[in-house]
């Protein structure tokens, strides 16, 4: 399959910017988490394309095949999607803790009581 | 269009992992498509729902957002990183300066220094056996952040003045 | 076993046996990918994940408190520590036994099985390590408000 070459990148440079945008952009805590996983997974998408050789192969090495794709970004990146699970799950930990503090996961509400305290 | 329901939020990012998971094995990353599916598609929506049931499943419908600062944001971001790319080698190059660095040397030595046949496990556990044991500390770490923060459920009861009357 | 714990399991028959049929295969699947990592897709970290969902399965349709029984806060806070010990512990035996941190090959004899022997051990910590953190955060979720 023919890709125009730096089409790929394009794509996940729009995907990382939703996550972004949906970072800064919205006030519930749980969507802001969801907006950074978006983000997390075009960083990884990101790497593993750079790993990807034409007519390549999963690394895993066998008698008749000559080209593997580069294993190194797939080492890093196996690693940190378990990572990022755990650290989410810090994120959802916390979320859950202020909706107790403050009976809300709204960020400008929480900010309005804040300020009112 | 705006989904205010937060538990189908949660269920789109399932499937969304589940599609990353699909596309990690379209490139040769069968290790990666194999985790993204355990953990992104499995745990991590789990964990979510589990928020969900410990919050609240529906978005304030007065919630505000900050629209024009955060499309401006991410347009100039974004146009910024794709200047960035105009000098990157195309996707699936052979030639790339990221395959001819310790890559090859990975592939062609780890048959005879290591003697199994997935170099990924090879990298991971040998090669690179710092980064592995670092991230191990990390996923201890947030282990423990996450007994820290909402560990113990039930000091509540002594206390009793919140959360009771929201179940 | 409350009155409302003896409803839910009557109701959800289905859940119950389906989930207790499939339990087993999915704690025998998490040991190949463990076992199975050095040969193909798969290793400690994935092992895991689906050793842990194993039992995140069982507390979505037991309850926690039974889940808890099946494994206790102890054993999964101690497997926390015990998995990075493991790992670490391999670096300095590889120290003490004369070669730098984490280079497996004065495990044994010959330096391949070293190395085998190294990444078994090492993929082995990651895997407890994994499963234990999955289990204790899940649990610190699905725990939370229930007194």
């Amino acid at each position: 399959m023919e890709f125009p070459g730096l089409l790929v990148y394009w794509i996940i440079v729009v995907l990382m910017m939703m996550g972004l945008y949906i970072v800064v952009a919205q006030n519930n805590l749980v969507k802001k988490i969801v907006g950074l996983n978006v983000f997390q997974v075009s960083v990884f998408l990101l790497y593993i394309t750079m790993g990807k050789i034409a007519e390549g192969t999963a690394p895993i090495l066998a008698d008749e095949i000559e080209i593997y794709s580069n294993p190194l970004p797939h080492v890093l990146i196996l690693t940190a999607i378990v990572v990022g699970v755990a650290t989410t799950s810090l994120g959802l930990a916390l979320v859950v803790r202020i909706h107790e503090a403050y009976g809300s996961i709204e960020d400008d509400e929480i900010l309005e009581q804040e300020s009112d305290a | 269009m705006r989904i205010r329901n937060l538990f189908s939020v949660v269920i789109l990012t399932g499937v969304f992992s589940l599609l990353g998971a699909a596309i990690y094995v379209i490139m040769d990353a069968v290790d990666v498509a194999f985790t993204e599916a355990a953990v992104g598609a499995g745990v991590s929506t789990v964990l979510m729902l589990g928020t969900l049931a410990l919050t609240t499943r529906e978005e304030k419908a007065s919630s505000s957002r900050r629209v024009l600062p955060a499309a401006l944001l991410s347009l100039v971001t974004g146009a910024i990183l794709i200047y960035g790319t105009l000098d990157m080698p195309d996707y699936g190059d052979g030639r790339a300066p990221i395959h001819l660095h310790v890559a090859p040397r990975y592939l062609n030595d780890s048959a005879q220094e290591i003697d199994i046949p997935n170099v990924v496990t090879s990298v991971l556990a040998s090669y690179r056996g710092y980064d592995t044991l670092g991230e191990t500390f990390v996923i201890f770490t947030a282990a423990m952040g996450v007994l820290a923060i909402i560990g113990r459920g039930r000091r509540r009861r002594k206390s009793g003045t919140t959360g009771e009357a929201d179940k | 076993m409350s009155l409302s714990d003896i409803r839910f399991m009557r109701r959800k028959v289905v859940l119950r046996v389906v989930s207790k049929i499939l339990i087993p295969f999915i704690l025998l699947f998490g040991l190949y990918v463990q076992w199975h990592g050095d040969f193909g897709p798969g290793g400690g970290f994935q092992a895991g994940v689906i050793f842990a969902s194993a039992f995140i399965l069982y507390a979505l349709i037991f309850g926690v408190e039974q889940t808890r029984r099946a494994v206790p806060a102890w054993v999964t806070r101690s497997g926390l520590a015990v998995g990075v010990l493991l790992y670490a512990g391999v670096g300095v035996a590889t120290l003490l036994l004369g070669e730098n941190f984490l280079n497996y090959n004065a495990l044994a004899s010959d330096p391949i099985q070293g190395q085998h022997l190294g990444i078994l051990l090492v993929e082995l910590g990651v895997g407890i390590t994994v499963c234990c953190a999955m289990i204790t955060i899940f649990i610190a979720f699905a725990g939370r408000g229930r007194s």
